[in-house]
C-alpha cells in the first residue's frame, strides 16, 4: 500500500513512545550506569570503567552459560521445526477437525510458564510422575534431579511440548494460503508427495518458517521460568542458562556492576538477533 | 506483489485446463487412483494430529488428576485416576486468602495492562499502517527489540526504578512493567489488521467531513474489531504467563498467583495436591477464551506477520 508522508503521525505514536521510554529506556540507562561503576553499599559509587565488562568476558562462568544456551537453542530448533512441519502437513484442511486441532494444540502455549515448569516437574518425578515412574519401571534409570543428562532431556522435552505447537500453527497458516489450483495441477501431473512438498508447500511456507525459526531461537535464548522451576539451574550448574545466571547475580547476590555488565552484553546479543529478524522480514516483504 | 501471485495462479489454472485434455485420455479409474495416492485424501490423516494431541494432553491430564487426589494417594501409590476423588485442594484455595488473593492480584494487573497496552497501541498502529514519517522504520524496529528483550535484563533496573517511585508491591507497577513487551506486541498485531483495511475508507470518511477522532472511533474501530479482540487476548495472555518481572516487583499485596505457587514449591513439606489444583486454575482463563481467537492465534504469536 502507498503510504503518504506525514510527520504529524508522530503525535499518534507519542503515547507509545512515552510509555515505552518509561518502561524500557530509563531502566536500560540505569543498567548502563551501574555497569561502569563500583559500589560498597550506602549509595557510594565509584567509577569502574570497563572493569566489569573485562571481568565478564574473561569469566568461564559466563561463557559456559552462553554455550549451554546456544546448544539448547540449536537442539530445540532441530527438533521443533521438522516436527512442526510434519504435524502441520498432516492437519486436516477443512471440516470439524480444524478448529478442534487448533484449539487443543494451542493449549500448551497459553499455560503460565511456571505452571509449565510445575507440570513437568511433577510429570518427570520417579515417585509421583507418570513419565518418570514408567521410565524407571521399564528399566531406564531416569532422575532429572541428580543426573545432568536427564535434566537436559527433561528440559528439552518440556520445551518441545510447550512450543512445537507454535511452529505447527505458523506452518498451518502458511499451508492454508496455498490455492487449491496448485494441488490440482500437481495431481494431474502425477507429482509425488515429496515433489508437492518440495516445490509447492515448502516455498509457500518460507515466510512463516522464517518467523517461526527466529521467534523460537530468540525465545529459547532468553528462557528462564521453565528450567528455573524444574531444575533451578541444577544439578550443579548443568542447566544454568544466561537468564538464570543473570538473575542469580542481580537479585540473588545483588552484585550490581557485574549483573549490569552482563545485562548489557545479553541485551546487545538480542538486539543483533532482532536486527537480523527485522531486516530479513522487511526484505522479504519488499521482494514480494 | 499481488500481480506476480495472480499470474502464477492463473498459470496454474491454465495448466490445469491444458492438462484436462491429457487427463481425460487417462481412464477415470487411473485418475482416481492417482488422486487417492496423494496424501490428504488418505483415510488415516487423523493419526498424526491425534497422537500429537494425546502427547500434549497427557501432562495436563496428570496435573488435573493430581489436583483431585489427597496427598496420601499421591505419595503412596501411582494411580492413573483418583480412586478417592476429593475437592479439598480446591476448597483450600477458594477459602484461604493467601491463595485466592493471588488470583485477584494477577487478574487485576493483567486487565490494567491490557487496557493500557491496547489503548496506546491503537493510534500508533494506525500511524504505522497509514503514514510514512521521519524515523518510522527505526521506531518500529526499536519496538520490536523491546518485545525480544529478555525480562531477566530488566529485572534489576525495574526493581530500582519502581522502588524510587514507591510503586513496589502495587498492581500498577506490574501492569506498567508488562507494557515493555505487550505494547510492541499490540502495535504489531494491530498494524497487521489495519493494513488489511483499504485506505479508500479513510479518504471517503474525511471527504464526508468526519474529524479524525470521530472517524477512528465510529468507523475504523468497528472495522478492526476482531483485531482489537485478538490484541487484547495476546496482551492478556503474555501478561498472565509472565512470572519473573511480576515476582520481582511484588512482595505481598500484589503478589501474583504464579509467585504464590513458587513459594509453595520451595517449602519443605510439598503439598502436591494443592500445587496441582492451583496450577489447574491458572489454565482456565486461556482455555476459556482460546475458542474465540482460534483463527487468529497464529497471527498473534507471529507478531501479526502471518
Amino acid at each position: 500500500m502507498d503510504k503518504t508522508w506525514n510527520n504529524k503521525a508522530w503525535f499518534l505514536v507519542l503515547p507509545v513512545l512515552v510509555l515505552v521510554a518509561f518502561t524500557a529506556v530509563i531502566p536500560l540507562m540505569t543498567v548502563v550506569n551501574y555497569s561502569v561503576q563500583d559500589t560498597f553499599g550506602n549509595n557510594v559509587f565509584t567509577w569502574a570503567g570497563t572493569e566489569w565488562f573485562e571481568e565478564l568476558l574473561s569469566s568461564s562462568r559466563f561463557w559456559e552459560a552462553m554455550v549451554r544456551n546456544l546448544i539448547f537453542s540449536f537442539i530445540i530448533l532441530a527438533i521443533e521445526v521438522p516436527l512442526g512441519i510434519f504435524i502441520a502437513l498432516n492437519m486436516p484442511k477443512k471440516g470439524w477437525g480444524v478448529p478442534v486441532c487448533l484449539v487443543l494444540m494451542s493449549l500448551p502455549l497459553l499455560i503460565p510458564w511456571n505452571v509449565v515448569g510445575t507440570i513437568w516437574q511433577v510429570f518427570g518425578r520417579s515417585d509421583i510422575g507418570l513419565m518418570g515412574y514408567y521410565l524407571n519401571a521399564i528399566g531406564i534409570d531416569y532422575n532429572y534431579v541428580q543426573d545432568p543428562f536427564d535434566a537436559w532431556v527433561t528440559i528439552i522435552i518440556m520445551d518441545v511440548w510447550h512450543w512445537t505447537s507454535l511452529v505447527v500453527l505458523l506452518c498451518y497458516a502458511g499451508l492454508v494460503s496455498i490455492p487449491d489450483a496448485f494441488y490440482q495441477a500437481a495431481k494431474i501431473d502425477g507429482a509425488s508427495r515429496w515433489a508437492v512438498f518440495r516445490y509447492i508447500q515448502l516455498p509457500k511456507m518460507q515466510r512463516v518458517l522464517l518467523i517461526a525459526v527466529l521467534l523460537r531461537f530468540m525465545d529459547s535464548f532468553m528462557i528462564y521460568t521453565e528450567p528455573f522451576v524444574v531444575t533451578g539451574g541444577g544439578p550443579g550448574n548443568s542447566t544454568t542458562f544466561l537468564s538464570i545466571d543473570l538473575v542469580k547475580t542481580a537479585l540473588g547476590q545483588f552484585d550490581l556492576g557485574p549483573a549490569a555488565a552482563m545485562s548489557l552484553v545479553y541485551f546487545l546479543i538480542i538486539l543483533l538477533l532482532s536486527w537480523v529478524f527485522y531486516t530479513v522480514m522487511t526484505n522479504y516483504d519488499a521482494e514480494r | 506483489m499481488a500481480g506476480a501471485n495472480e499470474r502464477t495462479e492463473r498459470n496454474a489454472i491454465n495448466g490445469t485446463a491444458a492438462d484436462e485434455g491429457l487427463a481425460s485420455s487417462l481412464s477415470q479409474s487411473e485418475l482416481d487412483r492417482r488422486m487417492r495416492r496423494r496424501g490428504e485424501e488418505s483415510r488415516w490423516w487423523w493419526i498424526v494430529p491425534t497422537l500429537y494431541i494425546i502427547v500434549l494432553l497427557l501432562p495436563i491430564y496428570w496435573l488435573i488428576n493430581m489436583s483431585f487426589k489427597t496427598n496420601e494417594e499421591i505419595l503412596n501409590s501411582l494411580t492413573l485416576y483418583p480412586h478417592a476423588p476429593t475437592i479439598a485442594n480446591y476448597v483450600t484455595i477458594f477459602t484461604q486468602k493467601a491463595w485466592y488473593s493471588g488470583y485477584i492480584n494477577s487478574i487485576t494487573y493483567v486487565v490494567m495492562n491490557m487496557v493500557i497496552s491496547v489503548s496506546v497501541a491503537l493510534p500508533a498502529a494506525y500511524a504505522f499502517s497509514r503514514y510514512r514519517f521521519l524515523g518510522d522504520k527505526h521506531l518500529f524496529f526499536w519496538l520490536l527489540t523491546n518485545r525480544m528483550a529478555p525480562p531477566a535484563v530488566f529485572a534489576l533496573p525495574f526493581f530500582q526504578l519502581y522502588s524510587a517511585f514507591g510503586l513496589i508491591d502495587t498492581h500498577i507497577a506490574v501492569a506498567l512493567a508488562h507494557c515493555l513487551f505487550n505494547v510492541p506486541l499490540a502495535v504489531w498485531i494491530l498494524e497487521g489488521f489495519m493494513s488489511g483495511v483499504p485506505k479508500e475508507i479513510d479518504e471517503t470518511a474525511y471527504i464526508d467531513g468526519y474529524s479524525f477522532p470521530r472517524f477512528f472511533v465510529k468507523i475504523f474501530m468497528p472495522l478492526i474489531a476482531s483485531g482489537i479482540g485478538v490484541a487484547c487476548f495476546f496482551c492478556f495472555m503474555f501478561s498472565w504467563v509472565e512470572l519473573l518481572i511480576a515476582r520481582t516487583l511484588t512482595t505481598t499485596d500484589a503478589k501474583p498467583i504464579a509467585a504464590t505457587m513458587t513459594r509453595t514449591v520451595s517449602a519443605s513439606g510439598m503439598d502436591w495436591g494443592l500445587l496441582a489444583a492451583a496450577g489447574v486454575l491458572t489454565l482456565i482463563p486461556g482455555a476459556l477464551v482460546i475458542w474465540f481467537v482460534r483463527n487468529y492465534i497464529a497471527k498473534g504469536f507471529a507478531l501479526g506477520r502471518v
